[in-house]
């Protein structure tokens, strides 16, 4: 062995070669990097910047850089989607388009991993980080220090996926990577690497923030918030989180096999030496449709809070609805077979793993008809996030028709792996999960800034989503019906699907032109925001106890321990007419800021790296690194510290002065 | 803006959008509804029919959002307000019964067309089956035709009005082999084999693809399928019986390189075993590394892992 390469590994210069279009990736990459760099020293906020977030436990700001890092990775997912649309619409007959097939079977990869990973999860993160301690009148999650080590693994993961740009390239195998086309034998490049490491580490994040937000919701509970008296958006989490809890580990488990064989030469999903492929997908599978509703249950939640306040009525069906979260949680892992009806199991097999899909349905259907119930004889105000629901009505309706229409298996036979599965998919993700978070994010944004956003650059942002959505998706139906599959990075003009591939195109810029909106919705909603205050801590007539303190809360979110005796809480105070007694203030016990989150992070990203490279050393001392760490993060006894009685008052006094 | 001028963009968006999607996906380019054998038939009927019966629940969900939306936003007072009725028992059973109801039936039917449609299951038929072995490669789709002994590349023809027994593996990675006119996929996987049964009831020229991402030549994988009289397809199995190449252990090794967008290749094929032995030769590496015993097994004639004999 030689000495470049125990340095070096695999890595090489060729690793840095590239084609234009991921140069301008790259580059403008490094430029959003390197302005937003000089811009915190320009203004000398380095310091700000690691004591008050990088080191934070705060969940609230756990919760804002989770949102953050999201949002950035939408971008660059959206930039995918320009390549695959613009690749789709031209690479017709003679025209190859503007990417090799390999690199655009990367960018899909790529944009369906971030999108999942990066996007979706860390928006479903930072909602539930911002939220959940509020709404069940807890100070901070169960674990904070843990909570901060999920938001840094996650950036981790994010880290990685972005360095395989500029170093090497990224996996070329679709979003879930099948072997044997992501074992070695086809896939010696270090793509496969990037795509398992960064999903291992992230992974193991969102594994640790299952637990914790599990045990948080669970033990610390406000007095007298008996389960049945949760917060509808909270009874979602709990159902997403256990899901997490169970269905993560078997992602760890298939990655680590499947990185033994690429890694260690092992024969798991290889086709030769006993490998079977089928187990990688029934396991990734078993994990892949749980992960479907870890994502859908919180935009669940959040459209009950949503509709009851913007209707100002109970939730309609609350035990209902809880039955429903709890039969979906159920079944979300009796249908992993539906997605591949295709692959060869017998009659029997198939129409059971069918007739569960379709049950699931039922219980969805019931959430429907409790929302409009919510609605009826209430007095509705179409504030944006009231927008994002009926958005979310007609489109999830429209995918679960679609989705019931694949759950039978002799139909799916024919729109399996076609682009009406596609199509299916994203209007459940997209219209479903994440127009919740972004009702979400608009709803709970004054709760955490302590201005409200812009109502008029939202509605804009709103009607283009739907718009594009619409636009892009509708022709993508159409071409599965007319028998496009996925992935082609080209295709035949004698088919007529190109008119198509183009008015998709139009939809997703659409789309993008609302991403803009959104962008500069919080620009304009930050340069206005002595217009948007929200002094009350109550900006929309709320009904949940994170209602009940300030906005944005103190740090330690409520000076006194809520007590709670019925569901919303906060209306029925309000209806009372009751104000509260003068407050007797404690001493406050608070988790202090830590560094390790960081520091592990930033040895997993050097181990993700080395292991993808083959370079032992770095892996040996990124292993290493983690677990001095841990160590000494475990031996530390500086964690916590108390607020004193004394200086509750002060602050909420100032804080009442400037009310 | 008022809520008429609102509706009136929402119906001009509408009727524009359909327009130009009717426009341009004019003729006769909708694989799916255009089923040229009893199979893709049954599925699309199947299809039709399970998007009706959903549209029972979706029609009043939506226009129920819209009527409630519309009738208790907050500027009509007029309206009844009751913020504290929060349940009833009896419209809660509609809801909870009218779906379930809706997914029993659905549920019949999945049961009864899961095992009618199984694609394992032979076409019932007063013609004996025709088998053609397909095999994925690395970018293309070898056909064999063991009772014909020849062999063809991304060239698919069938006699009109005869049950075709499809016997599918993969030499590469995953794929999945799809002819939507005909009927539905089913995966071809290394190292096994899975059995799909389609028919041909109208003459006609059909596409088929790779419906599964196996590489860099994945787009290119696709074949023509030529349903044709017997007495065509028989003067084109004469034709091809009389190629020059044959399809030995040799020249598929060869033909198994990757390569793309290939163009259409007969062979003469005497070699009985070939597909068994793609089949089996994973199983072999299981026992031994040494490749070269993989010859030695053509005498055998089990198939490899048989999907269709899995019961769970």
């Amino acid at each position: 062995m030689t000495l470049t390469h125990f340095l070096f590994g695999r890595l090489t210069l060729a690793a840095f070669q590239h084609d234009f279009i991921v140069y301008s990736g790259v580059f403008s990459m490094f430029g959003g990097i390197i302005t937003v760099l000089a811009v915190i020293t320009y203004f000398k906020r380095w310091k700000w910047l690691w004591t008050e977030w990088l080191t934070t436990t705060d969940h609230k700001k756990i919760g804002v850089m989770y949102i953050i890092v999201s949002f950035v990775m939408l971008l660059r997912g959206l930039v995918d989607v320009a390549l695959i649309r613009a690749q789709q619409a031209t690479s017709v007959g003679s025209s190859q388009g503007i990417l090799t097939p390999d690199h655009f079977q990367q960018i899909f990869s790529a944009h369906g991993t971030l999108m999942i990973f990066f996007v979706a999860m860390g928006l479903m993160f930072g909602l539930i980080n911002l939220v959940v301690p509020l709404q069940i009148g807890a100070r901070d999650v169960a674990f904070p220090f843990l909570n901060n080590v999920s938001f840094w693994l996650f950036f981790a993961g994010v880290v990685l996926i972005n360095i395989s740009l500029p170093i090497g390239d990224f996996s070329g195998a679709g979003w879930l990577a099948y072997p044997p086309l992501s074992e070695l034998q086809f896939s010696p490049g270090v793509g496969i690497d990037y795509w398992i490491w960064c999903l291992q580490i992230a992974g193991i994040g969102s594994l640790i923030s299952g637990i914790n937000f599990l045990v948080t919701i669970l033990k610390m509970r406000a007095k007298g918030m008996s389960l049945m008296k949760m917060p509808m958006f909270t009874w979602s989490v709990l159902c997403s989180m256990i899901l997490v809890v169970f269905a993560f580990p078997i992602l760890t488990v298939t990655l680590s096999l499947l990185a033994l064989d690429r890694t260690l030469g092992m024969h798991f999903f290889t086709s030769s030496f006993g490998g079977n492929a089928m187990m990688y997908v029934n396991l990734i599978w078993a994990w892949g449709h749980p992960e479907v509703y870890i994502l859908m249950l919180p935009a669940f939640g959040i459209f009950s809070e949503v509709v009851a306040t913007f209707s100002k009525k109970r939730l309609f069906g609350y035990a209902s609805m809880v039955w429903a979260l709890a039969a979906i949680t159920l079944l979300s892992f009796l249908v992993w077979l539906h997605h591949f009806f295709t692959m060869g199991a017998g009659a029997d097999v198939n129409a059971f793993f069918g007739i569960m899909t379709m049950v699931i349905a039922v219980p969805t259907g019931v959430k429907v008809f409790n929302w409009l119930f919510t609605m009826y004889k209430g007095r509705i105000t179409f504030a944006t996030p009231m927008l994002w629901f009926l958005g979310f009505v007609v489109l999830f309706t429209i995918g679960g028709v679609a989705g019931v229409m694949m759950g039978l298996p002799a139909v799916d036979f024919q729109l399996h792996n076609s682009l009406f599965l596609v199509a299916h998919f994203h209007t459940m993700i997209i219209g479903g999960a994440v127009f919740g978070y972004f009702a979400g994010i608009t709803y709970w944004f004054p709760k955490i800034t302590g201005f409200k956003l812009n109502e008029r650059w939202g509605v804009y942002a709103f009607w283009c989503w739907l718009i594009g959505f619409v636009v892009a998706f509708v022709p993508l139906y159409i071409l599965g019906i007319m028998g496009a599959t996925r992935r082609l990075d080209h295709y035949d003009p004698s088919q007529g699907w190109q008119g198509l591939f183009i008015v998709a195109g139009v939809g997703a810029a659409i789309i993008m032109v609302g991403v803009g909106f959104q962008i500069l919705q919080i620009v304009v909603s930050i340069f206005q925001r002595k217009q948007n205050l929200d002094l009350t801590g109550d900006p929309w007539d709320g009904r949940t106890l994170e209602w009940s303190t300030a906005s944005p809360p103190p740090f330690y979110n409520y000076a006194v321990l809520p007590e709670v005796s019925e569901r919303d809480p906060f209306w029925v105070q309000k209806q009372s007419g009751k104000t509260p007694e003068k407050p007797v203030y404690k001493d406050i016990h608070m988790p202090k800021n830590s560094p390790f989150g960081m520091f592990i992070a930033l040895f997993a990203v050097m181990f993700g790296f080395a292991i993808v490279w083959h370079i032992l050393w770095l892996a040996i001392v990124g292993i290493l690194g983690i677990m001095i760490c841990v160590a000494l993060r475990l031996s530390s006894d500086d964690t916590d510290y108390y607020v004193s009685a004394a200086e509750v008052a002060k602050i909420e006094t100032a804080r009442k002065v400037v009310a | 803006m008022k809520l008429s001028r609102k509706i009136f963009l929402v119906l001009s968006f509408i009727v524009i959008f359909a327009l130009v999607l009717f426009t341009i996906t004019r003729g006769d380019n909708f694989a799916l509804f255009n089923p040229a054998g009893q199979i893709a038939l049954k599925e699309r009927n199947l299809m039709i029919f399970t998007l009706l019966l959903s549209l029972v629940v979706v029609i009043p969900v939506f226009v129920m959002t819209f009527m409630i939306a519309w009738k208790y936003r907050a500027q009509n007072t007029a309206a009844e307000y009751k913020p504290d009725w929060d349940n009833n028992v009896f419209l809660e059973t509609i809801w909870w019964g009218i779906p379930f109801l809706i997914i029993l039936i659905l549920s019949v039917v999945a049961w009864r067309s899961s095992h009618e449609l199984d694609p394992s299951q032979a076409i019932v038929s007063s013609k004996p089956a025709l088998t053609v072995e397909v095999v994925a490669l690395d970018w293309k789709w070898l056909f064999i035709y063991p009772q014909q002994h020849m062999a063809s590349v991304n060239m698919l023809e069938i006699p009109q009005g005869t049950p075709i027994n499809f016997k599918v593996t993969s030499d590469a990675p995953m794929n999945s082999f799809w002819i939507p006119q005909l009927g539905g996929q089913i995966y071809a996987m290394p190292g096994m084999t899975t059995h799909l049964h389609l028919i041909a009831d109208e003459e006609g020229i059909y596409q088929g693809a790779s419906a599964n991402i196996s590489g860099s030549g994945f787009a290119g994988m696709k074949f023509t399928v030529k349903a044709t009289s017997m007495g065509e397809f028989s003067d084109w199995v004469y034709q091809a019986q009389k190629s020059s190449q044959t399809l030995d252990a040799v020249s598929y090794t060869k033909l198994a390189q990757p390569s793309e967008n290939n163009a259409v290749v007969y062979y003469t094929a005497n070699d009985d075993n070939l597909y068994d032995t793609t089949v089996m030769k994973f199983m072999m590496q299981m026992q031994s590394a040494t490749p070269t015993q993989v010859t030695s097994y053509q005498d055998s004639t089990t198939p490899g892992m048989d999907m269709s004999n899995m019961k769970m």
